[in-house]
């Protein structure tokens, strides 16, 4: 079975059409990647992928492990493996991240019926994971994303990325306001965090995130629709000659 | 759902109890006032109080400073005292009426003796009358006194004397002085020198009868070294007129005494839609910090009433002593607050912080009013001032008048104010890793109002945390 099935989607907001029949398959072990000019849909697809309300969907579907997610609330795509990185990631003055992490795993262990692990086992999980992304201990007892700076966000949200243990990863612009050194951490964590049975889908600008990630497939959206897929050589290509020739 | 529904199930304390009441006639004049001191039994230097009051209060206006709008309110039409019929001495709490013990268990404070809170000790006030307290004996032992006013006037009338007026003047302000000289009930508490109270002190208001205002006088004595938590509570049934609510609450702090006073506000806020109904409430609170490094610190949290009025104060006057304010006010549907605090420093090295968190959403106007005033003789003073206030919707308004005035050179005074908005894209975020909605909402809030939830007496801060989250989640989205 697919890992996620998109079939022919439109979604709009505010009544203007973004989405005008997006249609892709993701196996597990995959890494797409979906590149494409300003305006034409990428972000869009993430945000409604992951449920963001501000869109609407008009026709079409979604399925997560043959589960159609469409009808549900961001929460529960959430328990059913998918994430989504903010191309922007939101302030919560007065939470640290410590509180909101563990809130998160907890809530995807109550909804997956299983224990919810002690405090000292949190701790624990959180210190490998900050670790891996080579985040400073602070990062535990700051408020989310309050005063970060971008490539700290960045990372952050990586760090949930690991705690959350996805199936389907959507990055939406990770790369975008890292310099390189923090492009090359965030890409070591996300591949090191890559499983067998989970895939990624790389939303990007640029070439430059696909030296680091490198990935198996690659997308071109133009006006909310795929006008051509190919291999990881296709970026390439799109970097040489942009996407006038498409 | 109809809208009479859906207010329904937010405000779950808006029931009245059928209980026969008896009431006296509406109206405010001399012979009102007679009629309440008599009912009381009350000393001669009580009555002159009250008299004293009403004839001031003639001559008063009704304040008009305030970021607040309501239409005119008519004093002659508010029945000034109602009491349950039953009336005869109670021996214990056993033989107060049942339908008032079922009121009190259905908005979660049981007077029964199986039943209650662990480690609070609660005094109810019904309309005009204190009903009864809890936990008297184990009070009795530490020295502790907690009693209903009316109580009060028959075994401390001495102490009353002393202390009653001596932090807000029966000339004070229009409604406090209203409240001086129509005040019902209300609790007392009188901790002895060095004795710290071995609970929590708590006294559960609840208006029930329509047209009764309530204006009850509650009056803490703190003598030197002591110390005494308390913790007030208030509801009201859901009515389509709206009900007066005037109180007056002075704490007396000695020598290195300290008093912590929280309060958890919900009233009745009116119908959410149309604005109809609700509480007016009107409510002077001071403390003053008589003596060298005596301590006083308010905690509210102001969710419900149609109209906030209030400003929990402290004046400084012992040297090195110690205010502080910790405020979250939440307003949504047509709710109005103005509220804040008065800092006033007299006394050398005193110490002020305050915190106030205000939230608003729907159509909701919320006002931070604040004083800080130090003293020319009031060298080396300290304050601190933080004041957030958070937008939920676009159809709401938040105001902050912050005031300051600094007597001396030595003195320092520091202020930070922001304005967040609460928006779906937090929510959203929240929500995409796996957060329930109610509980992102819920985290939000109590990321914001933190500091001042940390304040209030464990057993509160949880109940403290329901109420804001519960009262924001139809306002959000």
């Amino acid at each position: 079975m697919m890992l996620l099935e998109i079939k022919n989607l439109h979604a709009s907001v505010e009544g203007k059409p973004i989405l005008k029949g997006m249609s892709l398959t993701l196996s597990a072990g995959e890494i797409h990647a979906i590149m494409g000019p300003n305006g034409a849909g990428k972000s869009t697809l993430a945000k409604v992928l992951a449920g963001d309300s501000t869109y609407e969907v008009e026709s079409g579907e979604v399925l997560l492990d043959g589960v159609d997610i469409l009808p549900l609330p961001p929460e529960e795509r959430a328990w059913l493996g998918l994430f989504m990185g903010f191309q922007y990631p939101i302030e919560i003055p007065g939470v640290t991240n410590l509180q909101f992490l563990q809130t998160a795993y907890n809530a995807k262990c109550k909804s997956q019926g299983h224990p919810v692990i002690s405090d000292e086992q949190f701790t624990l999980r959180l210190a490998e994971k900050m670790a891996l992304l080579e985040m400073k201990e602070e990062f535990k007892t700051r408020h989310v994303n309050e005063g970060f700076s971008g490539g700290e966000k960045k990372r952050n949200e990586i760090l949930q990325m690991a705690i959350l243990e996805p199936k389907l990863t959507i990055l939406d612009e990770t790369d975008s306001g890292l310099d390189i050194d923090a492009m090359r951490t965030v890409a070591g964590g996300v591949n090191k965090l890559m499983r067998p049975d989970s895939a990624l889908l790389l939303i990007t600008h640029y070439q430059r995130l696909l030296d680091y990630i490198h990935p198996h497939f690659v997308h071109v959206v133009i006006d909310g629709t795929i006008v051509e897929s190919g291999g990881a050589d296709l970026a390439l290509k799109l970097e040489k000659q942009g996407y006038d020739w498409l | 759902m109809t809208a009479e529904e859906l207010f329904q199930t937010e405000y779950k304390y808006g029931f009245t109890t059928d209980i026969e009441s008896v009431s006296i006639p509406k109206g405010l004049n001399e012979e009102t006032i007679r009629i309440i001191s008599s009912k009381k039994n009350e000393p001669s230097f009580l009555l002159a109080f009250r008299l004293k009051a009403y004839h001031r209060f003639l001559q008063m206006k009704e304040p008009n400073w305030a970021n607040l709008g309501y239409p005119p309110i008519d004093y002659q039409n508010i029945c000034y005292y109602s009491e349950p019929k039953k009336k005869q001495e109670l021996k214990s709490l056993k033989e107060v009426d049942p339908e008032i013990l079922k009121t009190f268990e259905k908005l979660g404070i049981p007077l029964d003796e199986q039943k209650r809170l662990a480690n609070v000790a609660v005094d109810v006030v019904f309309d005009s009358v204190s009903i009864g307290t809890t936990f008297q004996k184990k009070l009795k032992e530490a020295g502790v006194v907690l009693c209903s006013f009316s109580e009060a006037i028959q075994h401390y009338p001495e102490l009353l004397e002393k202390y009653l007026g001596s932090v807000v003047p029966i000339g004070d302000n229009f409604f406090a002085t209203l409240n001086s000289a129509v005040f019902s009930d209300g609790s007392f508490v009188y901790i002895p020198k060095g004795v710290r109270s071995p609970m929590e002190l708590s006294t559960y208001f609840r208006i029930n009868d329509k047209t009764t205002g309530q204006f009850e006088r509650t009056l803490i004595i703190a003598e030197e070294d002591s110390y005494v938590s308390y913790l007030e509570g208030c509801t009201a049934p859901a009515f389509d007129n709206n009900q007066l609510h005037a109180a007056v609450v002075e704490l007396v702090a000695h020598d290195r005494a300290e008093i912590k006073y929280a309060t958890v506000q919900n009233w009745y806020a009116g119908n959410p839609t149309t604005g109809l109904g609700g509480i007016f409430n009107f409510v002077t609170k001071r403390g003053r910090c008589a003596g060298y490094r005596s301590k006083i610190a308010w905690t509210q949290v102001e969710a419900g009433a149609a109209i906030t009025w209030k400003y929990p104060s402290c004046l400084l006057q012992g040297d090195e002593s110690v205010g502080e304010f910790y405020s979250v006010a939440l307003t949504n549907g047509k709710m109005q607050a103005d509220t804040g605090t008065k800092m006033i420093h007299l006394g050398k090295n005193t110490k002020s912080t305050i915190i106030s968190k205000g939230i608003s959403a729907d159509f909701s106007h919320n006002t931070y009013r604040g004083l800080v005033k130090i003293a020319p003789r009031a060298t080396n003073a300290r304050n601190y001032t933080q004041c957030d206030s958070m937008l939920v919707g676009n159809q709401c308004s938040a105001n902050t008048f912050p005031y300051i005035e600094v007597g001396n050179h030595s003195s320092q005074v520091e202020h930070e104010a922001s304005t967040s908005k609460m928006n779906e894209t937090q929510i959203f975020y929240l929500q995409s890793r796996g957060i329930s909605r109610e509980d992102a909402i819920n985290m939000i809030v109590n990321g914001f109002c933190k500091k001042v939830i940390q304040e209030l007496p464990l057993e509160f801060a949880v109940e403290a945390q329901k109420l804001l989250t519960l009262k924001l989640e139809n306002s959000v989205g």
